[in-house]
């Protein structure tokens, strides 16, 4: 090697120079994607010997499990293992198949059903830095990834692409200290700056201490920085604290909480609206239906929450929508069921407070039944659909009632307190029993 | 320095090509004042644009200094500093008077340099050869589409050829003597 170096001396000092020269300049020269030729060149180089080594490894560990491991074995082990093992070997398989065959679904119809042109893509790798939050996903510049798209999943936003490679793509992170995008709140439509903060939550900064934000809340996408396009899923507020300057809001981003396998590269993105109410998929907590002939509250004094609420436990439209029904019960009326052209009752002299029930005779009329003076549980016990506005109920029972606050798919709803059960048919109540107490 | 018809311009033998020496101050002076010319004087007379100093300075003391390791060294020196004192990244021209140092170096351990004519044909052969070179590398390594402008190229190289006889007449005197 000596003898070879002094023979050539002369060129492998030309060499060293012009290769000297080499790392200085692509230390400097950035390509068109804004990211330094030497990181191109140290990714490109990597990343295909990365794959190499993924196969090579992956093809070593299934020939070590599959043959020489149970080569020593005794032959009856070895047949009773073997057949085990090819059970768990395709079940896990088929459970990966699964798995997958169910992620690229998810990503298949959420891709059909967003507007925005997307790219899909596998996460192969993770950043080499302690705090950095990024990872390597399988789509490059060569298939038209540029530096800035946004990368989301089905289940929220996940990051930005910081630098886009011929073979792969960097991604920070939305949980990475320098991370930050535009967001708004669902509800209070409260706008913000998300900032990673290096540990699984995320910060929501600028919203004034003025601003009603409660937790549960869902934030979205503003559109407002450049890169994620409007209406994303952001994150649930987990945390919300009166601070100053700035109120001090806490998401737990919804993109990050099965881990990350498979991603969307969001290539053209396209705003959407901002939706009304969280996906429509996740559980809905229905409070248990009231029994079947309880004694209307008013005339034997049952303190039961599934009675007729007292006028004084409501709000002010209670009370006065508790008036409009004892005027119509007492002239005979139905309210919702008359033809048109009937005559409505006479809502011209309003008492100040709501009028006693009819007699006993004339509650049991067809017509008084179903009327406004009914309880509540005749009204309540036919089935309705979870969107129709909740009826005044006790204040009790109005506090023991979770809100349904998860944005996501059934699997990503967490109440913040544990609840007996997400979703009871009215029917399945027994009639006679009293009131379940929720407390 | 005169030349018979019959004299040589190809050196039968190693022992034939003279070893020039230069004090060291020649060897930094030199090329810093053909630095500051190509950035200074410009200003004042536009036509001296198309002179490359520099690289006039790295073919002599390559040439006569008839050391490959040299040759590139003062290249690499040369092309460096130029790099830092304009907008390319430093490396392009630094990698360009490098490879111009090392042919030069090997090309004067075979050729009768103190030829005037050689001179004036590697000066010019070596001025194309720095353009060529430059343009590749910007292309390939900076992506930069520059237009390669042949015509222009030719009349430049004659012209440095032209100036680089009176340069390096100048420059022998400061050969230290045997």
């Amino acid at each position: 090697m000596e003898s070879f170096l002094n023979r050539y001396r002369n060129l492998t000092v030309l060499l060293l120079v012009i290769f000297a020269q080499l790392v200085l300049l692509a230390v400097q020269v950035k390509n068109a994607q804004d990211v330094r030729m030497i990181r191109v060149w140290a990714v490109s180089a990597v990343t295909p010997a990365a794959r190499v080594m993924e196969w090579f490894r992956g093809g070593s560990i299934g020939f070590v499990r599959n043959y020489i491991l149970m080569h020593d074995a005794s032959e009856e082990n070895r047949h009773l293992r073997d057949e085990l093992g090819r059970t768990r070997m395709e079940n896990t398989f088929l459970r990966n198949e699964l798995a997958t065959a169910e992620r690229a679904k998810a990503l298949q119809l959420f891709e059909a059903h967003t507007p925005s042109k997307m790219l899909a893509a596998s996460i192969i790798g993770t950043g080499a830095g302690a705090n950095s939050k990024v990872v390597f996903i399988s789509r490059g510049s060569a298939e038209g990834v540029m530096r800035g798209m946004a990368v989301v999943t089905p289940d929220g936003i996940v990051g930005e692409v910081i630098a886009a490679y011929p073979t792969a793509s960097e991604v920070l992170l939305v949980t990475d200290p320098d991370f930050a995008a535009g967001v708004i709140g669902q509800k209070s439509q409260v706008r913000g700056t998300l900032k990673g903060q290096g540990n699984p939550m995320c910060k929501v900064d600028y919203v004034p201490p003025g601003e009603k934000v409660q937790a549960g809340e869902v934030f979205y996408t503003s559109g407002d920085d450049r890169i994620f396009p409007r209406g994303f899923t952001v994150g649930v507020a987990r945390v919300v604290r009166p601070a100053q300057p700035f109120q001090e809001i806490l998401v737990e981003p919804a993109g990050l909480q099965h881990g990350l396998e498979d991603v969307l590269i969001i290539l053209d993105p396209v705003h959407q609206s901002i939706p009304a109410a969280p996906p429509a998929n996740q559980p809905v907590f229905l409070a248990p239906a009231p029994p079947e002939n309880p004694a209307p509250a008013a005339t034997t004094g049952d303190a039961s929450p599934s009675a007729t609420p007292s006028p004084a436990a409501g709000t002010d439209a209670d009370k006065l929508r508790a008036i409009y029904q004892s005027v119509g019960a007492a002239e005979n009326h139905n309210f919702g069921t008359g033809p048109p052209g009937t005559k409505p009752p006479d809502f011209t002299k309003l008492p100040s407070s709501p009028l006693p029930p009819p007699a006993p005779g004339a509650a049991n009329a067809p017509k008084t039944a179903t009327g406004g003076r009914a309880p509540a549980s005749t009204q309540h016990a036919e089935p309705r659909p979870a969107t129709v506005a909740r009826p005044p109920v006790p204040a009790a029972k109005k506090s023991v009632t979770p809100p349904a606050v998860a944005p996501n798919a059934g699997e990503t709803a967490k109440p913040p307190e544990p609840r007996p059960a997400a979703v009871k048919p009215p029917a399945k109540q027994p009639p006679p029993a009293p009131p379940p107490q929720q407390q | 320095m005169s030349y018979s018809s019959s004299s040589r311009i190809l050196l039968s033998s190693q022992r034939e090509s003279r070893i020039s020496r230069f004090r060291a101050w020649v060897m930094v002076v030199v090329p810093l004042l053909a630095i500051l010319f190509q950035i200074y004087v410009p200003l004042f007379f536009p036509f001296a644009h198309f002179l490359d100093m520099p690289l006039l300075v790295v073919v002599y003391f390559a040439l006569m200094k008839r050391s490959q390791i040299s040759g590139l060294l003062v290249g690499a020196f040369v092309g460096l500093a130029q790099d830092s004192l304009s907008k390319t990244p430093l490396g392009i021209f630094g990698i360009v008077d490098t490879l111009v140092g090392y042919f030069a170096a090997s090309v004067g351990l075979r050729l009768d340099v103190d030829h005037a004519f050689i001179r004036l044909l590697l000066a010019f052969f070596f001025f194309v050869f720095h353009e060529v070179m430059y343009w590749v590398l910007a292309r390939a390594l900076l992506g930069q589409m520059l237009a390669l402008d042949p015509e222009r190229i030719l009349i430049q190289g004659l012209l440095n050829a032209a100036v680089g006889i009176s340069l390096y007449h100048f420059l022998d005197r400061l050969r230290e003597t045997a």
